[in-house]
């Protein structure tokens, strides 16, 4: 994808997400949202962030992810994430190059759940990870970590 | 009905570390049997956390998560006696839940 296209797709995420607000479809208060198909069928990022309706995440380090430098066996890739961000509400986490990049979210009851979150993920090929929380107060913030993979773990 | 899961709930003050085994194949769909025919996709798809009742931590997943997925997470204000629960329900339909009552620290 060409960063131009990548770009536009963004902004048009942004104002999609802005309409859904005022139309009161979007519920950041809301824990429990249902599974979303449409994001985890995304081919591309930025598919799933719109189906996702994130708009636009600045990127931070205050999101701090480990995971190998190199994976062996991309069927079973370590993942830790911590947020250092006030006010961490959920955690997506997306496989840039895999066939569908979007891997799971993770939501933490406030006061309840540190934003923590360690998980195993197959990967396809090289790519990096993307983590991007959303706060209580409905910003979105992002980082990412690169794995090389060695061995594919998608198909047989 | 799929196999209990494995949870450890280890209390550090009031603190509660917690990593769950699920027993699951997590088939993405792509990949092919020996016959040549695609496995269909079987994967967990939301997993729920309680403690005490109260839902605490939550997961929507995809198939990317690798076979009998592990995860690891962290429960505040948690103390001995209490009752964590996990559930899971996979894009079949099927669902297991399994329960802890959190050991002293």
């Amino acid at each position: 994808m060409t960063e131009p296209f990548r770009r536009t797709a963004l902004k048009r995420t942004g104002a999609l997400a802005a309409a859904a607000m005022a139309a009161g479809l979007a519920r950041p208060g809301e824990a429990l949202a249902d599974w979303n198909k449409g994001a985890f069928e995304s081919k591309t990022v930025a598919d799933a962030l719109k189906h996702l309706k994130i708009a636009a995440p600045a990127d931070t380090k205050d999101i701090v992810i480990r995971a190998p430098d190199i994976a062996e066996n991309g069927a079973v890739v370590p993942i830790e994430i911590q947020s250092n961000i006030p006010g961490t509400k959920s955690m997506v986490v997306l496989i840039e190059k895999n066939p569908f990049p979007y891997a799971a979210n993770f939501d933490f009851a406030q006061g309840a759940a540190l934003p923590f979150v360690a998980l195993r993920v197959k990967m396809g090929e090289t790519s990096n990870i993307r983590v991007v929380v959303a706060t209580v107060d409905g910003k979105f913030l992002t980082a990412v970590k690169e794995v090389k993979v060695t061995i594919g773990g998608c198909g047989g | 009905m799929a196999d209990p899961m494995k949870i450890r709930a280890k209390l550090e003050g009031d603190l509660l570390d917690v990593r769950v085994l699920m027993a699951h194949p997590m088939e993405t769909g792509q990949r092919k049997d020996g016959a040549g025919n695609l496995v269909p996709a079987h994967f967990i798809q939301t997993i729920t956390a309680q403690l005490n009742g109260k839902l605490v931590f939550q997961a929507d997943t995809s198939q990317a998560i690798s076979r009998n997925p592990v995860f690891g997470f962290k429960v505040k204000g948690a103390k001995a006696g209490d009752k964590l629960s996990i559930t899971w329900t996979d894009n079949k339909g099927d669902k297991r839940t399994d329960e802890v009552v959190v050991g002293a620290g």
